[in-house]
Formats: C-alpha cells, structure tokens, sequence
C-alpha cells in the first residue's frame, strides 16, 4: 500500500489551532504559580518574577476541599446508578422480543433531543416538593437520568456485537437470563462499560446547571459552582481563581494520562464509534 | 451431537423486569419534568407559594416581550455561527488527526485539552485571558484596540462564538476523525493513480464520504448553539444590555432571578419545540432517516 501523501492544509490548521490550545493553557497554569500583584503589573504574559504555590494553598483552605468531596460523592453516586440501570436495561433492548421494551428504547431515543435546560424548573418544582433541595442526592438524581439516554445507547451499541451463537450455547446448557447476564454478556461488554463510566463520571464531575439551580450551601457546593461564585465574589483574584480552575480538572487530567483511549470514547458517547 | 437449536428457539430471553428500573426511573427524572414544564407555562408561580393557573397569561406577555423575542434571534445567530465556524475547523483537525503523520500522537493528546474543562471552566480561563486590563489584550494593544472586546455587541458575539469553537471543536474534530478512518483507503489509492493532488482528493473523496458523519456533527452542534447558557451566563451576563440574552438564560434570568417561574416555563418549552424542529429538518432534508444502518453516521 503506498502512503498517503501528508496533507499540508490540515497540518497548516493544526498549527493555528495548537496556538489557539496552548495560549489560555500557557496564561492559566502560568497565573496559577504567581502572585496576585505580579499578575496585574506584569501581565498574563510574561514570566512570573516570583515562582509561587500559595495560590493552591489559599484554594485550600478556603474551602475548595470541600467542593471536590461533594463532587467526589456527586460523581460516584452518578456513576453507581448508571452501573446499577443501563446494563441490565441494555440487555433487555438487545436481547427480549416485548414490544414493551421496544417502547423503552423508543423513549431514550427520544431523551436523547431532551435538553436539560429546558427542564430546570420543573426539576426545581419536583426537587423542591420531594423536600431534596440543597441536598447532594437531588443533584445526583437528575444528572444520572440525564446521562441515561447516551449511556443506554453506546451500551446497547456494545451488546449488540456479542454473537447470537454464545447465547444459544448458554440456553442449552439451560441458563437463566441472570446467568447469561452474569457470565456472558458483562464480561464480553467490558469496552462499553468502561465508556459509560467515564461518560457518566465526567457529566456528573463537570455538571453546572442543576448543582446551580438546586443548591445553595457551602456544605452542598460542587466545584464548578464553587468556581463560578468564586468568580462573582473575588472576580480580582485572578491567580487564585485560575488555581481553582486547574485544581477542578485534576481528576480528569489524571484520567486523560491514564485511560486516554475509554476516556476519548466515553467523551464522544454517541459520536464515538 | 445433539441439534443446534434455531435462532431464538428454545432460549429464554429477559423479561420487561430488566428494563424497568431504568425506564422508571428516566420517566420520572426527565419524561415527567418535560410534561409538567408544559403545565407550568399555564400557572403563576412565585417559587415559595404554590403554582396557580393563570391561563394564556404567561403566553400573552411572551410574545409582547421584545427581550424573547430579540434572544430567539440571538440564539439562532450563535447557533449558525456556531456551525459555520466549528465545522470547517473541526473536519481539518479530524483529518489530520486521522493521518499518520509523526508526532500526530502527542499533539493530539494537546489538541483536546479543552475537552477535559468543564464548560465553567473554559468560560473562566476565556474572562481571564480577555479581560481588558489584566487579560492578553492589554498586552497586545497593536491587536485589541482598547481591549474592551465584549463592550459592544458585534465584540461580544464574536468572543461567544470563538470560544465555542475553542469548547467543542475537539469533540466534532474526534467525530469527524472516526469517519475519516472509516473512508476506504483503495477510494484514496485510485485518485492517486489518476493523478489527484492532496486537495482535489480532500474535495471530492473526503468531503462527499463524510456527508453522514457531517449530519451527526451538525445536529449536535445545532442542539448544544440552542441552549448556550453556561459561556453566556459568566462570559458576557447576556450583555452589553441584553445583547447577547439568548433564550436559555433569558428564561433562567425570569425564573431564578425574578421569580417568575411561569413565563420561564413557557421560554424552555418555546426552546424545546424549536431544538426539536431544527433537529428534525436537518435529518428529514439531509435523508439521515432513511439510512439503512444506525450507525453508518459515526
């Protein structure tokens, strides 16, 4: 097979565009390391006079700890009910013949074109009547039915490629839908899971809107709310702000060097293939 | 050797039972909350005291308010601003990320940082950069003028729909990446032979095989431009004025900051009804519907 010759359009592009990546990049982790009044006399540009991290200490113990906790807590839980609905769910779609069933799969589909924006008031009128408003488990709720449609849809996508032939072998030997839930069709889905999880993880560590309209608290503050009022409350504190940006993304930075390739396709959801 | 059974003979398949703690609970969380958004726009409703019917109230002072009116206007500019700028930038960094070029790895891994920022992220490392005193255009007065980019209307728009690009290009450049690989390398190779340059190949290879993957990109892009909210909401706070308040934080604005739940209702269910027409159009016109595959648009 010859090579493609390179395309140099695109190679031009991809130029321009690591400019456009790596200039916020270079003034945010550069702000991050310097003070408050070097950032303002000498510019986001410029290298800092003084190198510091007192930025991420002051993050710190300024409550942003707590933040993350919460987050943490909001993003397991999201990640727990996705695990504990969708496989099962996508099994149901993949393999049963009711036409109940087809009626489900019918009703993510159409989830899928749900915008969350457009429901924020009812969720706020249900949240607030089910007595869960400014509790941590009225943002979790929301945000995992949220993340069904896309979840059900690239785990239906992966079931789909397990052989009809394994099933037929397992129903011989007389196994019951558990079983072949259990021994079949996890194990051989493992690739979907692992992107539902990162999907899921990252809708519920990056979610603004519902933590936005249903809470209020210090104590119920996830990090991308704490970011936004830090910046309507100490708007000035540029560094520090920008310290609490990077602190936000640690986790999935972390991810990202580790678990590139689930975390991609998890991101893409539906357009990941 | 006993017989193989027939396809589906004989195998006990999984009941209604495994599907509907899932669906139970997406009725509850999503399907609900659509509906009753469409009551809601029907009643006052102050946020403490229960909701009352009013009728057409909310609907009547709708259609008279020049700010809904202006922000379905405004929403619908980002929104083809959004597709017109993101799409050709995002098919020429999907192509590229699709070749095989050296280094392509590493830069790739750089290229879609801005994935991994929460949107609330990306719109506060944009304030930062931009801001008029402390930001870039302070330093680079040559460029910005006074710097003051999102002090007029045309400034802030441009700053809206630049850094959306910078926010979602690298998910439709992976979107479109997937369909270039997906493109048969013999199509490539005959082109080749006839002697078609880099360019002619890139118009009429490239492009034409990724018409499906463009319809994917586009309804995504055009769902995501119709509820701006979160860039809006910290970059420009709908200003100057109300020149950028698209829909989305206009009926934020009514229902969380003045309490009147009611009228936000019926501007998310004006919002849902447009989404959905557009999306529709975009797939009946482009004939997405009558694909033979589900996945042939990937």
């Amino acid at each position: 097979m010859t090579r493609q010759r390179p395309n140099y359009v695109a190679g031009l592009g991809s130029l321009v565009w690591l400019g456009l990546v790596g200039l916020p990049l270079y003034v945010l982790l550069l702000a991050t390391v310097r003070t408050r009044a070097d950032y303002s006399t000498e510019g986001p540009l410029s290298l800092p006079a003084e190198w510091t991290v007192q930025n991420y200490l002051t993050d710190l113990s300024n409550g942003f700890g707590q933040d993350f906790l919460n987050t943490l807590a909001v993003t397991a839980a999201v990640v727990a009910i996705v695990l504990l609905v969708v496989p099962p769910l996508a099994y149901a779609i993949v393999r049963a013949r009711g036409r109940a069933t087809g009626w489900v799969f019918r009703l993510f589909l159409l989830g899928l074109a749900i915008p969350a924006q457009a429901v924020i008031v009812p969720m706020f009128y249900l949240i607030s009547k089910a007595g869960l408003y400014d509790h941590l488990i009225g943002v979790i709720l929301p945000t995992a039915a949220f993340c069904l449609p896309v979840c059900t849809l690239v785990l239906t996508g992966a079931m789909r490629d397990i052989s009809p032939e394994l099933y037929e072998a397992m129903a011989m030997d007389g196994a019951s839908p558990a079983r072949v839930f259990r021994q079949l069709v996890l194990p051989l889905s493992k690739g979907g899971l692992s992107s539902i999880v990162v999907f899921a993880a990252l809708q519920a560590w990056n979610g603004f809107l519902f933590p936005l309209i249903l809470t209020q608290s210090d104590s119920t503050k996830v990090v991308t709310l704490g970011l936004y009022e830090f910046q309507t409350e100490h708007g000035v504190d540029v560094p520090g702000l920008l310290s609490a940006v990077v602190l936000s993304t640690l986790p999935v930075f972390v991810v990202y060097l580790f678990a590139r390739r689930a975390l991609v396709q998890g991101l893409t959801g539906v357009g990941g293939k | 050797m006993t017989s193989v059974p027939k396809s589906g003979a004989g195998v006990i398949r999984p009941g209604f039972v495994w599907a509907a703690p899932a669906a139970l609970f997406f009725l509850l969380f999503a399907i609900v909350p659509l509906l009753l958004v469409a009551v809601l726009s029907f009643t006052h409703w102050d946020g403490i005291s229960e909701p009352r019917f009013n009728g057409l109230d909310n609907w009547t002072a709708l259609v008279h308010d020049p700010v809904m009116i202006q922000s379905v206007w405004i929403t619908l500019l980002l929104t083809v601003l959004g597709v017109a700028t993101q799409t050709p930038v995002s098919i020429l960094l999907g192509v590229w990320a699709a070749g095989h070029q050296r280094n392509r790895a590493v830069l790739s891994a750089i290229y879609f940082v801005p994935l991994l920022l929460s949107a609330t992220a990306v719109s506060l490392v944009w304030r930062a950069v931009l801001d008029p005193n402390f930001g870039v255009p302070s330093q680079l007065t040559w460029l910005f003028g006074d710097g003051n980019l999102l002090g007029s209307q045309s400034g802030a728009i441009a700053v809206l729909t630049f850094v959306g690009v910078w926010q979602f290009t690298p998910l439709h450049a992976l979107i479109y990446q997937g369909g270039a690989r997906a493109i048969p390398q013999v199509l490539y190779q005959a082109a080749a032979i006839d002697g078609a340059g880099t360019v002619r190949q890139f118009f009429h290879i490239t492009l034409p095989q990724l018409r499906n993957t463009v319809i994917t990109s586009t309804v995504l892009m055009v769902a995501g431009g119709l509820t701006t909210f979160d860039t809006v909401l910290i970059l420009t706070q709908g200003g100057p004025g109300t020149d950028t308040t698209v829909s989305a934080f206009h009926m934020y604005q009514k229902a969380f900051k003045s309490f009147d739940f009611g009228a936000g209702s019926a501007i998310a269910l004006v919002l849902v009804v447009i989404a959905t027409l557009i999306s529709l159009a975009v797939v009946r016109l482009s004939g997405y519907d009558r694909m033979r595959g589900t996945t042939e648009g990937l």
